[in-house]
């Protein structure tokens, strides 16, 4: 028998129409664990770097993470892995909300897709029963109503749907994949889930997931339980209230937004308003959100209530999370109410909620820079507001200009020419950032936001505080109770760090503390996304209920898979690492391992050249980021040297591989 | 719904051994968008539909009439075994040693199920006096408004 996880994918053929529910070889599960890990696996084995994203070869998998649909609490993520249109590198964007439980209750780990279908299609997996249905009805349609039109056709309001709006079927390279209060958002794997002719797939399952060591298990996710609590009555001093908690930062339930609408940049990631949040906008803002939200709610077995229902009079009721809040208000210079209308617009079509404000911010910059023409911008709105509206239909519609800025900021930039390549100036990875734009280098983030293969920022950072507490007693206060470290170094490296002097950035934490830092942070994400953990119960906040101490015990009883520390952290190393190496294989280089240009006023470039050569040599990589046979060998990927050595990306003489750092 | 979950997983057998929320004996009837939350805890089994069905509207949202009800009845899958069809009915997780409180509600963080003894209650509606009882009676019979009116009509002309 399988535990947690049900030990059959999915496997769809869209040209042909064929279904196959397929066992897995659950060796793999043990090395790969589930989730991000075997989809890597998948991505490697089956598709090829000459396999462009939108080609039928390309593979679109929805999985459901290892202990999905078990009872521990917040497990709930689908992690969509494919190649990305906009990176052309893997993309594997996640989304919590009901998805992925339903789907291990339907029987399966994974959906994978392959092919193209001849016209729209939505697949209805119901237990056994597994159809691919008509979808040319569903043509146009919103992400959210697509939803609810399937539930009622279907007559089963509890399957859960995740589909595409207008923005996937158009193949815009930042299309999310909508599931009500969550999506899938970054890397464009909208468009690929729309270039397959995919508009939905609704999921309902009844049967029985497997436990492996019941009381243990149970055990286990009651101590998760009872330390949420804790944590709910123990808020951390000295952070910002959105971070002081547990969850997601909690932007729809706490109204000061002084953090953000001061530290951010507004417009096309430019301009710091450092004046900005009056008494007189926090009453209107706080008036515009307590009206607007009609309940804060929660994803599938879990406590915390991240998100909202946002009811604005003449609009549909849509469902938002987190810095959504924000990002289209901020790139338009304008105020919440707009910001949520809008929003509930972009939720509808699919769209990712930071790269398509900031497109739309800078294609107008290029208009008000003259780079883009009033030929190109015609029928442009004069009001502020309403160009934002004019600019959002015109790019999931890839009309006109908005054919240009469906690309992405790096693409269009490519395209448009004359200059506007400075304008594409907040991407890494040739995908747009969280705007941001500080003073000194701050040498955690720099390696996060070089090496980062998930391109984004807020999905590799967390555990360790972004910034030193004042004093040194409100740091000793902090780590008396800090369990999740992984090793008692890190309470040391904290504990001398300080905002000024010696101790202080950019000079510490010193390099060889960074990487020790960066490590165990991403280690924590990556872990997650293998299990379907909500990153805002596990690798996000300080102090969360699940962490390296407590996670081979939850796979060890849940899955009954033999784990501890040292497997546990050498599965997510072998992952991690095949990550790379597909991303190496489709000519990921050291090159491309940058922050945006401007991220920080005050650099470094010594220090900068030393923290990558030290941290790429900690991850067992070579001077230009490519994964060495040595540590390829001692992860069980010889298969991966072997393609390395024939493609002429590793040659026999790549040997200088050092540990000493 | 984590109520949902760990009803499933405590009435596996073994204990915790699997877990299913279509085997559950709470169910969240639940619509997001409209704003419709209502936890139904598994009652009596019912071998055939209601009548008369109804939609309520409360607070201006339209719950359909069988949103309140527990029966495991004919007309909907809920409360039932889904393998077997076999109908499913809430014991309060009844073990020994008995369970301070059920277990949805000690997974229910936010409150949203609590669970009460009322027994005290009962003890009381049993020592009712002789007169309650016969007002009680008469109350069923004619409306405890119409009785009211009575009573009153009855002071004031004492009065007057």
């Amino acid at each position: 028998m399988r535990y947690a996880e049900t030990g059959f994918n999915l496997e769809i053929d869209l040209t042909r129409g064929s279904i196959e529910r397929v066992a897995t070889d659950p060796g793999e599960t043990g090395l790969y664990l589930g989730g991000l890990g075997t989809n890597a696996k998948l991505l490697w084995d089956r598709v090829p770097p000459e396999v462009e994203p939108f080609s039928p070869e390309n593979l679109l998998i929805f999985a459901a993470g290892l202990l999905c649909g078990t009872p521990a609490p917040g497990c709930n993520r689908t992690i969509v892995s494919t190649i990305s249109p906009q990176t052309r590198l893997m993309a594997f964007s996640m989304m919590g909300g009901f998805w992925a439980p339903e789907l291990k209750y339907a029987g399966y780990d994974k959906v994978i897709l392959r092919g193209k279908s001849p016209g729209l299609v939505y697949l209805w997996i119901h237990n056994d029963k597994v159809e691919i249905r008509d979808a040319s009805h569903l043509q146009g349609k919103g992400a959210n109503e697509t939803a609810e039109l399937i539930q009622q056709e279907l007559k089963e309001p509890k399957a859960q749907v995740a589909a595409i709006g207008l923005a996937g079927e158009n193949r815009v390279y930042f299309a999310s994949i909508e599931q009500g209060r969550s999506s899938a958002s970054r890397g464009g794997i909208g468009a690929v889930m729309g270039d397959k002719r995919v508009k939905a797939i609704a999921v309902r399952g009844t049967g029985d997931i497997n436990i492996a060591q019941s009381v243990e298990f149970l055990a286990l996710c009651n101590e998760v339980l009872n330390y949420i609590k804790v944590r709910a009555d123990n808020p951390i001093p000295g952070v910002m209230p959105i971070l002081a908690g547990l969850g997601s930062p909690q932007e729809m339930r706490i109204h000061d937004e002084k953090w953000h609408t001061e530290s951010f940049m507004w417009g096309n990631s430019r301009e710091r308003r450092k004046d900005f949040w009056t008494e007189e906008v926090e009453k209107e803002w706080m008036e515009t959100m307590e009206n607007a939200r009609t309940r804060l709610i929660s994803c599938y077995n879990c406590p915390m209530k991240c998100a909202a229902t946002i009811s604005l009079p003449g609009l549909p009721t849509y469902m938002m999370k987190c810095f959504s809040k924000l990002t289209y208000t901020m790139a338009a210079f304008s105020n919440l109410d707009f910001g949520l209308r809008i929003a509930q617009r972009a939720t509808e079509y699919g769209v990712d909620a930071f790269s398509t404000p900031q497109v739309m911010a800078f294609g107008l910059e290029l208009y008000e820079n003259g780079i883009l023409t009033d030929t190109d911008m015609k029928g442009l709105p004069s009001d502020n507001d309403e160009r934002f509206f004019w600019l959002l239909d015109r790019i999931v519609r890839r009309e006109g200009i908005g054919d240009l800025l469906a690309n992405g900021t790096y693409w269009a930039a490519q395209e448009i020419g004359k200059g506007a390549e400075a304008f594409a100036h907040n991407n890494i990875k040739k995908t747009e950032q969280m705007p941001l734009k500080l003073s000194m280098l701050n040498p955690i983030y720099f390696l996060m936001y070089c090496t980062g293969e998930k391109v984004n920022i807020t999905q590799i950072e967390g555990q360790f505080p972004q910034m030193p507490f004042e004093t040194r007693e409100e740091r000793e206060e902090f780590v008396k109770d800090w369990v999740q470290v992984p090793d008692e170094k890190f309470k040391d490296y904290f504990l001398d760090w300080e905002l000024r002097g010696e101790k202080s950035f950019p000079y510490y934490p010193t390099v060889q503390m960074c990487c020790d830092i960066v490590d165990w942070q991403e280690k924590m994400h990556y872990i997650d996304d293998a299990l379907g953990m909500c990153a805002g119960l596990s690798s996000f906040p300080l102090k969360p209920p699940y962490h390296i101490h407590n996670y081979p015990d939850l796979i060890s009883a849940g899955a009954g898979i033999e784990m501890d520390e040292a497997r546990l952290t050498k599965a997510a190393k072998r992952y991690r690492t095949l990550v790379r190496a597909i991303n190496i294989r489709r000519g990921m280089r050291r090159k491309d391992e940058k922050p945006p240009e401007n991220h920080w006023k005050k650099r470094f470039p010594e220090l900068e050249k030393e923290l990558l050569d030290t941290y790429y040599t900690f991850k067992g990589w070579n001077n230009e980021g490519i994964p060495t046979k040595e540590s390829l060998h001692d992860l069980g990927l010889d298969y991966v040297s072997d393609d390395f050595l024939q493609r002429g990306i590793l040659t026999d003489s790549d040997k200088e591989v050092s540990h000493e750092g | 719904m984590a109520c949902e979950v760990i009803c499933s997983a405590f009435h596996a057998s073994p204990k915790y051994s699997s877990n299913n929320p279509a085997r559950s004996r709470i169910r969240v009837i639940r619509d997001p968008i409209a704003d419709i939350y209502v936890p139904v805890y598994a009652g009596e089994y019912s071998v055939a539909e209601c009548a008369g069905r109804d939609k309520y509207t409360i607070d201006g949202k339209d719950y359909d009439e069988c949103a309140f009800c527990r029966a495991s009845c004919p007309s909907r899958d809920l409360f039932k075994e889904p393998d077997s069809g076999l109908p499913l009915k809430c014991d309060m997780c009844e073990s020994d040693p008995p369970l301070e409180k059920p277990m949805c509600v000690q997974w229910c963080l936010n409150d949203a199920l609590i669970y009460e003894v009322r027994e005290e209650e009962v003890e009381e509606e049993v020592k009712l006096e002789d007169l309650e009882i016969g007002l009680e009676a008469l109350a069923d019979k004619y409306g405890l408004t119409k009785i009211m009116d009575i009573i009153t009509r009855m002071s004031a002309s004492k009065k007057g």
